[in-house]
């Protein structure tokens, strides 16, 4: 596991050196394709292409949490819910403008996360992933409680009014919401790609690996941990609030314990390491594939989704993101042959 | 205009066809397409029957040679009775499948998310499997319709009950402490005008292990009636502990939870005997309607299409009555096949008579009134089953 994966960060290194002008070419692409896609894309197709983004968001923060600092959590589903509720009571309560919500969401998030990382972070490995599942079970008893009805709307939810942007964009509302979550992606890519290539990269991937060394070699352990960990909830929370305006309605049900292995599903399926294709790939997995799978067995659409993920795990641990990978590097040496 | 150009082509017969008929999407010469979203999957899949069941009903109305000739496509998909999803699936029928309506969904959390959308839209949302009181506002969603009575209607008539025949009652009450809960209660209240007749109130989370404190509290009280507000779990545990603690009080069981299976069997029936609830269709396992036509066409139904139905789950014939109301105002929309108009039609049954409703209830609307069925009968347990008393009781 480690020499493989001190491998994998060498290969990394190296390749990106060779190309970088390369990759920045990528990114910008990528970007502007995004972008276009508001013109092309259609009412449902945008609201789809929202939801996978927003999730893929959340899975970037979580990949760094579990892949590169290597803690599994498997709660992070009441962090989506909570950055959701924070973007609802925004614009239900003070009217703020829905493409802000994520800012006030993010800001919510990392308190909760530091203020639940702190005394969690002690604990390793399945403890942690246990400590958060809790969090996630308790999280819809939460919503749904009268203390915070108020606020929450208890079992009601909320409905959102979302006003598109102003006319003379001549944009609507799906249109105005996707290129708000468009932002927040690119906002998103641009700081987890800092982050892993950075010197906190070096102490995630290093705390990961070996935290004796790591420590022995001046890595304060403990803060790597917290700040991914907060990173991770950030994400998740900014995530979240873009969901719920997408969707424009939160209720307690719609952040089941199921939520967070979704997201854990997400991660892990799309390819741990990978910093943006995995998480992109593995929101697409996690919105589409159950639709597709219920249109193959109506009623077993589980068995077939879980058939799938599997089958992935199977074919190649590193996911999705690992599968084109591979794929890529053998038509590259075709080519060179 | 482009049809009627191409029908001419075609000649005289299709072009008299084509200018006699008016379609939204969804709807062509050949095919009528509607959805359902309902819980395939998670915790609450039990209740998807309800919306495979409208499909079989389809199968058959489509063997049988359709609705004026066209066939029907039901389009079912699973939202998980999570509202987000519902959503999804919502856009997913109206936007990329292009329904001409929605019909028969399940739950009050997941209809609410797309309440807004599909009143936006101007796609009806029709005859939906639950009991919350919001979906009558043909005001503000006059694309929004129920079709089973609303808890505040039963509400209602407990209360009415009490006045006319216990005037002088001390009343006890258990409800769950949430929306379901409340709406039972707020209606009660209302209907009962003297409030100080509910001696104590006593409310329960869902969370909760047991309500044998409440249970306890409200014995204390001092009531001698017993109006259980509760979800089949707590219903029956309430139902069990009164007995265990010898409350023996006059107890009125909301109808969410009058399963015999479900709730009175693991309560104890000697514990339940005398418990007075409400009904509005058919029990097909009731010998009392061992001889009824409409329970042997569901049976018959049930044998040919609908095998997986299961006779203890009341939505598997309940829905019966909600396919063949959908197929009534497919019928009587005609040729004209327009989203306005399957509203026109729905906001008009007057004296409907679907099956598996109880002699005496039928399926009336208006333009402003969205409540399709707003009259039950009262029924007591004699140890064994249900027995229905008194004359079908209607509240507005």
């Amino acid at each position: 596991m480690t020499t493989e994966s001190t491998d994998i960060t060498q290969a990394l290194r190296a390749s990106r050196k060779a190309s970088v002008p390369l990759a920045r070419l990528g990114y910008g692409t990528a970007a502007l394709a995004l972008l276009a896609a508001t013109g092309v894309l259609e009412g449902y197709e945008l609201f789809l292409a929202s939801s996978i983004l927003s999730y893929a968001i959340a899975a970037m923060g979580l990949n760094v949490l579990m892949g590169y600092n290597g803690q599994i959590s498997l709660g992070h589903g009441a962090f989506f819910a909570i950055g959701a509720y924070t973007a609802s009571i925004c614009i239900d309560h003070f009217g703020v403008p829905f493409a802000w919500t994520p800012v006030i969401a993010g800001t919510v998030g990392m308190v909760a996360g530091w203020l639940i990382g702190k005394p969690a972070l002690r604990l390793e490995g399945v403890y942690l992933a246990l400590a958060t599942f809790g969090l996630a079970i308790a999280t819809p008893t939460v919503l749904r409680s009268d203390l915070f009805s108020e606020w929450t709307g208890g079992v009601q939810g909320i409905f959102l009014q979302i006003n598109p942007a102003p006319d003379w964009t001549s944009l609507d509302l799906d249109q105005s919401i996707y290129l708000a979550v468009v932002g927040y992606f690119v906002l998103f890519s641009f700081l987890t790609l800092r982050l892993v290539r950075g010197l906190n990269g070096k102490a995630w991937i290093a705390t990961r690996d070996n935290p004796i060394a790591a420590r022995a070699m001046g890595f304060d352990i403990t803060r790597a941990k917290t700040r991914a960990f907060v990173f991770s909830v950030l994400a998740c929370s900014v995530g979240g609030a873009l969901q719920a305006v997408a969707v424009q309605f939160v209720a307690p049900d719609s952040f089941p314990f199921f939520l967070s292995i979704s997201l854990f599903t997400a991660v892990v399926v799309g390819g741990l390491c990978s910093p943006l294709i995995g998480p992109l790939l593995g929101a697409v997995f996690i919105v589409l594939v159950p639709n597709m799978t219920e249109e193959i067995w109506q009623g077993g659409s589980w068995a077939v989704y879980g058939g799938v993920i599997i089958a992935i795990m199977a074919i190649q641990p590193r996911g999705l993101a690992g599968m084109l990978g591979w794929t890529w590097n053998k038509l590259a040496t075709h080519t060179n042959d | 205009m482009l049809k009627l150009t191409t029908a001419l082509a075609l000649g005289f017969t299709l072009a008299s066809g084509a200018m006699a008929a008016d379609y939204d999407r969804g709807a062509s010469d050949a095919e009528i397409k509607f959805g359902i979203i309902v819980p395939l999957s998670g915790p609450l899949s039990a209740y998807g029957t309800a919306g495979t069941c409208i499909a079989a009903y389809f199968d058959m109305v489509n063997d049988r040679g359709g609705i004026n000739g066209r066939r029907v496509t039901v389009s079912v998909q699973d939202d998980g009775y999570n509202p987000a999803k519902t959503v999804d699936q919502a856009r997913r029928l109206v936007e990329r499948e292009g329904v001409l309506f929605v019909a028969g969904n399940l739950g009050t959390p997941t209809n609410s998310a797309i309440h807004r959308y599909m009143n936006q839209r101007k796609v009806p949302h029709l005859f939906l499997n639950t009991g919350a009181s919001k979906w009558d506002d043909p005001d503000n969603f006059p694309w929004t319709m129920a079709f089973t009575p609303s808890y505040a209607a039963e509400g209602r008539i407990y209360a009415r009950y009490i006045k006319e025949n216990m005037p002088d009652a001390k009343i006890g009450i258990l409800y769950q402490n949430d929306d379901f809960g409340r709406d039972y209660m707020d209606a009660f209240i209302d209907q009962l005008e003297d409030e100080s007749l509910i001696v104590s109130s006593v409310s329960y989370d869902t969370s909760a292990a047991t309500v044998d404190s409440q249970m306890s509290t409200l014995k204390d009280s001092g009531a001698d009636v017993f109006f259980n507000i509760a979800s089949p779990k707590f219903a029956a545990q309430a139902i069990r502990r009164a007995g265990e603690i010898g409350w023996k009080p006059t107890q009125f069981l909301v109808s969410v939870s009058n399963a015999k299976s479900a709730v009175l069997d693991p309560a104890g029936l000697d514990h339940s005997t005398d418990i007075i609830s409400t009904q509005y269709l058919k029990e097909p396992t009731n010998p009392a309607y061992a001889e009824d036509a409409d329970v042997q066409a569901w049976q018959e139904f049930k044998a040919n299409y609908f095998p997986k139905a299961s006779e203890g789950n009341w939505w598997d014939w309940s829905c019966y009555s909600t396919a063949y109301t959908i197929e009534h105002v497919l019928k009587e929309a005609g040729e004209e096949l327009t989203r306005e108009n399957l509203m026109k039609v729905a906001s008009n049954l007057d004296g409907f008579e679907a099956p598996m409703l109880l002699p005496g209830i039928t399926v009336n609307t208006a333009a402003d009134d969205f409540a399709p069925i707003e009259a039950m009968s009262l029924m007591k347990f004699d140890g064994e089953n249900w027995g229905l008393f008194g004359d079908v009781i209607a509240v507005d």
